[in-house]
């Protein structure tokens, strides 16, 4: 396998991006709801009378997102935070409840026919889990090279050489080609998750927490993989994951979502050096580092609310250290603090 | 295969001061499967002494699981411990019936798993699953045992504990769950817990909570502690000593700062080198090439030897944990000695 040529080479400095220049991908206000739908006893309880309601949860709460070419934002929140549904948004997988998505700036919704399925492919997802996201009765050559097929990006004809090169490109051996996914270790699983990701050359991809099923040695070798490849093909990434070490590592910004809402994005060094919003700060404490010894480790107070039920205002305010009166009734927006950095925080306000 | 001739198990000094609460000598815990015999856990020695938490890391595969189910005594067939000795205050498990281990079990020793859920009933209220570990091993009455179950919830900083013991465990959340269950190993206060993985599935503001709990505790209590994971990261800040198994072997074991700051073994080098913090942002990361090899057939010699920059001819000999340094481990024959004196 074609691992150890990555390690020579040397990559550029973190790129810099002008405000200005037309997004790749730019959301605006987007939210996403799920609803729990009322069943019969309780649709004949609320005809009683009883005051049932639907269950609504705001996965995603009015994000405004803007992912320009070349770039690589991270993505980062705890469990039922909405960035895996964002990132199913952005990918055009799944459909939002309000706001707009725009694809170079065009509004996808007003996108048809040939413009609308091109825009959705050069969109693609990386997942999480490399046993679930692989059909276990397909060979790998069908599910790396059925969607180029359809697309009419392979024919008939070239359909081995056209699979076999994205194999290589991913990091596989061609000749395991006829086998199935089970055949293969986590690691060599997420490689074909890749290379049929990339089989529709695409553009833009969102790699949901692509790497935090692996062992820490296969870890760095899929992210060494993800940073040639966005060398080679010019990719532009959304980077998914809870790990902070991980996006620090590969990110040119950081947005960190905290219950459905952006909290703060800024440029990775800002985010890591001078993070403005207390959820942040807690969160970069709370990460446990190597270089750490035996010392007491920092906590937030309280847990993650249920997102069926957020508290009012400010979500963060029952577990933030700075809270007051203004946090518990108005939701602070996100405002610019500094060049590049936003923060949605009451306290800046008041500075 | 010679390599299990060294029969004393390697103790650190730190550890030798105390009594060792437990002492792990040339551990070898065998699955007998058609495909062949699986030697997940292959001469394995360490100490743990009272209060001290040891961090065992490894990757997948790398028969850390495996370790502390042996210890618990909790191989199921087809695999067998068929070598080495389990010393816990001096009496060996493995030569325990399993009416005397299960006397121990729960009691002096218990075990925190990665999934909550593998500790707790989902039918059962959390008071009557607590009440009932408690009346397992020693005769108290309801109220006490119910009175010691609260003074455990509220230890692991789970509040209003009154109220809690009433509830189911779906009503609490993964890290709650996760309290609970290290609640309910600390009910008898144990001398040893074998925690496996218990953080990795939590967020990491939660995972920083019982962290700092679990700290708290083995500082109080005198609880030794097997700290079983692959984070070298959370092994840095809690624990003690570090043991890094590959392949069914420990290969570096030592204090866990002198470890991870000048790694011995090219294998401990190489999985410190990869973590990405370690790394310059946007250089590749630095990588180990290859993958683990496969527990049924393992290369003669060295098992890391395919994958390591220093390998040599030698190295087709097994390698001893040999003492290279005082309180330092290491199973290789070319150690990084030189990054040791400069450091």
């Amino acid at each position: 396998m074609s691992q150890s040529q990555m390690q020579t080479q040397v990559p550029d400095a973190p790129r810099v991006f002008a405000d200005s220049e037309t997004p790749m991908i730019e959301l605006r206000q987007v939210s996403r709801r799920f609803s729990k739908k009322l069943d019969i006893a309780a649709k004949l309880a609320r005809r009683l009378g009883a005051s049932v309601k639907e269950e609504i949860v705001h996965a995603v709460d009015h994000v405004d997102l803007r992912v320009r070419k070349g770039e690589v934002v991270g993505l980062v929140g705890e469990s039922g935070c909405g960035k895996s549904t964002l990132g199913r948004i952005v990918a055009g997988i799944l459909p939002q409840s309000e706001g707009e998505v725009f694809w170079n700036g065009q509004n996808v919704a007003a996108m048809q026919g040939e413009a609308a399925k091109i825009g959705k492919l050069r969109r693609q997802m990386i997942f999480q889990d490399p046993y679930a996201s692989l059909n276990p009765r397909m060979r790998v050559a069908d599910i790396v090279g059925e969607a180029p097929l359809v697309h009419g990006l392979a024919t008939r004809a070239n359909f081995d050489a056209y699979v076999d090169e994205q194999m290589r490109r991913a990091g596989l051996d061609p000749a395991f080609k006829r086998r199935y996914p089970h055949q293969f270790s986590g690691g060599q699983r997420q490689r074909i998750g890749i290379a049929r990701a990339l089989a529709v050359a695409p553009e833009f991809i969102v790699c949901d927490e692509a790497v935090a099923a692996l062992d820490v040695s296969i870890q760095a070798q899929i992210l060494n993989l993800f940073m040639q490849l966005r060398k080679d093909l010019d990719l532009t990434y959304l980077f998914i994951s809870h790990d902070l070490g991980v996006v620090e590592h590969l990110s040119d910004r950081v947005v960190i979502m905290y219950l459905g809402r952006v909290v703060e994005e800024a440029p990775t060094e800002r985010v890591f050096a001078a993070a403005n919003h207390p959820y942040t700060q807690s969160l970069l404490a709370s990460v446990p580092r190597i270089g750490n010894r035996k010392r007491a480790f920092a906590t937030v107070k309280g847990e993650i609310p249920s997102p069926l039920n957020p508290p009012p205002g400010c979500h963060f305010h029952p577990r933030c250290p700075h809270a007051f009166d203004r946090c518990r009734v108005e939701v602070p927006k996100l405002r610019e603090i500094a060049p590049g950095q936003r923060s949605a925080c009451h306290l800046n306000d008041a500075a | 295969m010679a390599d299990t001739t060294n029969t004393s198990a390697p103790t650190l000094v730190a550890a030798q001061a105390a009594a060792p609460t437990l002492e792990v000598r040339n551990l070898q815990t065998h699955f007998f499967t058609r495909a062949g015999v699986v030697k997940a856990v292959n001469d394995v020695s360490f100490t743990i002494g009272r209060g001290k938490v040891l961090g065992l890391v490894g990757e997948s595969g790398s028969g850390k699981t495996v370790t502390g189910f042996s210890i618990m005594k909790l191989i199921d067939p087809p695999g067998r411990i068929v070598g080495g000795s389990i010393l816990f205050q001096g009496r060996d498990l493995a030569t325990l019936s399993e009416e005397e281990m299960r006397t121990l079990r729960g009691n002096r020793i218990a075990m925190i798993f990665q999934d909550p859920m593998m500790t707790l009933n989902p039918v059962l209220r959390i008071d009557t699953q607590m009440i009932e570990t408690v009346q397992a091993h020693e005769k108290v009455s309801d109220a006490d045992a119910r009175a010691r179950a609260r003074d455990a919830l509220g230890m692991v900083g789970i509040p209003s504990p009154d109220e809690r013991l009433k509830s189911y465990p779906h009503q609490f959340s993964g890290g709650m769950r996760q309290r609970v269950a290290i609640a309910i190993a600390l009910l008898h206060r144990p001398d040893l817990i074998v925690a496996d993985e218990p953080t990795t599935a939590l967020d990491v503001t939660i995972q920083g909570q019982i962290l700092a709990e679990v700290q708290k505790l083995c500082a109080t209590t005198g609880t030794a502690m097997l700290w079983i994971t692959h984070d070298l990261s959370v092994v840095a800040g809690l624990a003690d000593d570090i043991a890094v198994m590959y392949a069914g072997r420990v290969v570096e074991y030592g204090d866990v700062g002198e470890v991870l700051d000048a790694p011995l073994h090219p294998y401990t080098h190489g999985l410190i080198g990869s973590v990405p913090s370690r790394n310059k942002r946007g250089v590749p990361l630095r990588q180990i090439p290859g993958m683990t090899p496969s527990l049924l057939n393992l290369p003669e010699g060295c098992s890391f030897r395919a994958r390591c920059p220093r390998a040599a001819e030698d190295c087709i000999v097994m390698p001893t944990l040999h003492p290279w340094l005082p309180n330092r481990l290491a199973r290789c024959h070319h150690p990084h000695l030189e990054e040791v004196e400069s450091a």
